[in-house]
Parts: C-alpha cells; sequence; structure tokens
C-alpha cells in the first residue's frame, strides 16, 4: 500500500493557504477577512502535519497544536476588535475603518 | 486507499472556495465548518488522529461557535426573524449537507476497513506528541500558556462596556 506522496499534502496546504490569501486581499467585510486569516493559519497547520508525517516524527503535531493556541488566541482579539469597530462605525466595512485618524 | 486522501482534499478545497465566494456570513460559516471537517479527515489519513482530533474540537467546535456568536450579536433586529426562515430553506443547506455526506461516507469506508489508516503513513498517536510537547518543547507550552493569557486579557479590555470604554470611545 503506497502512501500518499509529501508533494500532494504539500500542494493541498498551498492551495488552502492560496484560497485564504484570496479571501484576505478580496473581501471588504472584517468577518470574512478574520475567516480567511484561520483558513490561512490552517493549512500552514496542514503543511507542518504533513511534514512531520513524511518524518514519522511528532514534532509537526507539536506545531500544530501551538498553532491551534495562536488562532485561538488571535480569533477571541480579533472578533473583540470587530464588535468594537461594529459599535463605533456601524459597518464592517475594512475601508471605511482605515478613515480612523489617531 | 489513498483516494480518501484526494476526495477529503477536494472536499475541503470546494469549501473553502465557497467560504470566500459566499456573500452571507452564516452560509460561509457553515461551509467553513465543513471545509475544517474534511481537513480532519486529510489529517487523519496522514496518521496524525491527535491532530484530527484536535481539530474538530477546537477549530471546528470552539472557533467557530465564537464566529457564530459574534455574526448573530451584530445580526440582531427586526430582521432576525425573516432571516432565521430564509436560512432554513433547503437551498441553503444541501451544499454543506452533500459535502459532509461525502466525508462521512469515506469516514465509514476507514473505520469499515479495520481503522487501518489509509494514508499508509506511520501513525503518531497522542503518546509520542505528549512526550514531545513536554519533553523538548516545554518551553513553547509556557510561551503558547502566557500567549493564551495575553488573549484573554485582550479580550476582556476591548470586550468591556464600562465608562472608561465609552468615555475612549468619545475622545477617539
Amino acid at each position: 500500500m503506497a502512501s500518499v506522496p509529501l508533494a500532494h499534502g504539500l500542494l493541498f496546504a498551498s492551495i488552502l493557504f492560496a484560497l485564504g490569501l484570496i479571501g484576505v486581499l478580496a473581501r471588504r467585510n472584517v468577518i470574512f477577512v478574520l475567516m480567511s486569516v484561520e483558513i490561512m493559519l490552517n493549512a500552514a497547520g496542514v503543511a507542518f502535519v504533513v511534514a512531520g508525517a513524511r518524518w514519522a516524527q511528532a514534532d509537526g503535531q507539536v506545531m500544530f497544536i501551538l498553532i491551534l493556541t495562536m488562532a485561538a488566541a488571535e480569533v477571541s482579539v480579533g472578533l473583540a476588535l470587530i464588535l468594537l469597530l461594529y459599535h463605533r462605525f456601524k459597518t464592517l466595512d475594512t475601508d471605511l475603518a482605515s478613515r480612523m485618524r489617531g | 486507499m489513498n483516494a480518501t486522501f484526494y476526495i477529503s482534499s477536494i472536499v475541503a478545497i470546494l469549501a473553502t472556495a465557497m467560504v470566500i465566494g459566499n456573500l452571507n456570513a452564516v452560509h460561509a460559516l457553515l461551509y467553513l465548518v465543513v471545509s475544517l471537517l474534511a481537513v480532519a479527515l486529510v489529517l487523519f489519513t496522514f496518521g496524525a488522529p491527535f491532530a484530527a482530533a484536535l481539530e474538530v474540537i477546537i477549530y471546528a467546535g470552539a472557533i467557530m461557535v465564537l464566529f457564530l456568536f459574534v455574526i448573530m450579536t451584530l445580526n440582531l433586529g427586526p430582521h432576525a426573524k425573516k432571516q432565521e426562515s430564509e436560512w432554513l430553506k433547503p437551498k441553503i443547506w444541501i451544499g454543506p449537507v452533500a459535502l459532509v455526506a461525502i466525508l462521512m461516507a469515506e469516514l465509514i469506508y476507514i473505520l469499515a476497513a479495520g481503522a487501518e489508516h489509509p494514508g499508509g503513513t506511520q501513525v503518531i498517536g497522542p503518546r509520542a506528541v505528549a512526550l514531545s510537547l513536554f519533553g523538548p518543547y516545554v518551553l513553547a507550552v509556557e510561551l503558547a500558556s502566557i500567549l493564551l493569557l495575553a488573549g484573554l486579557v485582550g479580550a476582556y479590555h476591548l470586550g468591556r462596556r464600562g465608562k472608561g470604554a465609552r468615555r475612549e470611545g468619545e475622545i477617539i
């Protein structure tokens, strides 16, 4: 039984990362931007796990757990910022939010 | 049995494309959950069952519920009930359900085949991960706990609805 080649796993991770990057660049709703950042972090974690599986080491999964921790902290602060943004500007558009001074 | 990897990766890519192309935030969130479940199956096929379980529990469970709470908070208003009935149309949920059905069929196939890891790779279980995490990486665990504490304090400070927060808002 042949295993899945490393290149295919990394290709999958890079496609996911590219989709997340497209989302960050193309969308203007800040909730979608945060979701796309989550997709990108997830893709990075997949790349770590795939590479760890290639050399049969646990380090890839350790890095995945650390990325997961970082994503959880990031999303809690990010969602709090979104609520603050909405209460102050009554919009979720990132272009309008860039007008704030100070 | 490599087909399980390819099928679930195609499901993940399709669901992710639906996330970034969707106009409604809740529909996008539905597809994002599907994408994360598909990624969990990919991790499982790569012999990382612990990472797959964490992906389901933390990403598809906790983080997505946080997103849902915030979207629901922002959507409160007289339109809420009308939106609720619109969201329950079959056209909305048939796509994610079809993708999840593919994943479910794959999972049943894997389990029926004796729970053997289809990637043919060596399985790295929770025991090996834990030994590595609390052995050479113990400093990283401490740093992660500090990061989580900083996230907690930051989220509390930003979400505070006190007199101080309002005054700060008026100044800026």
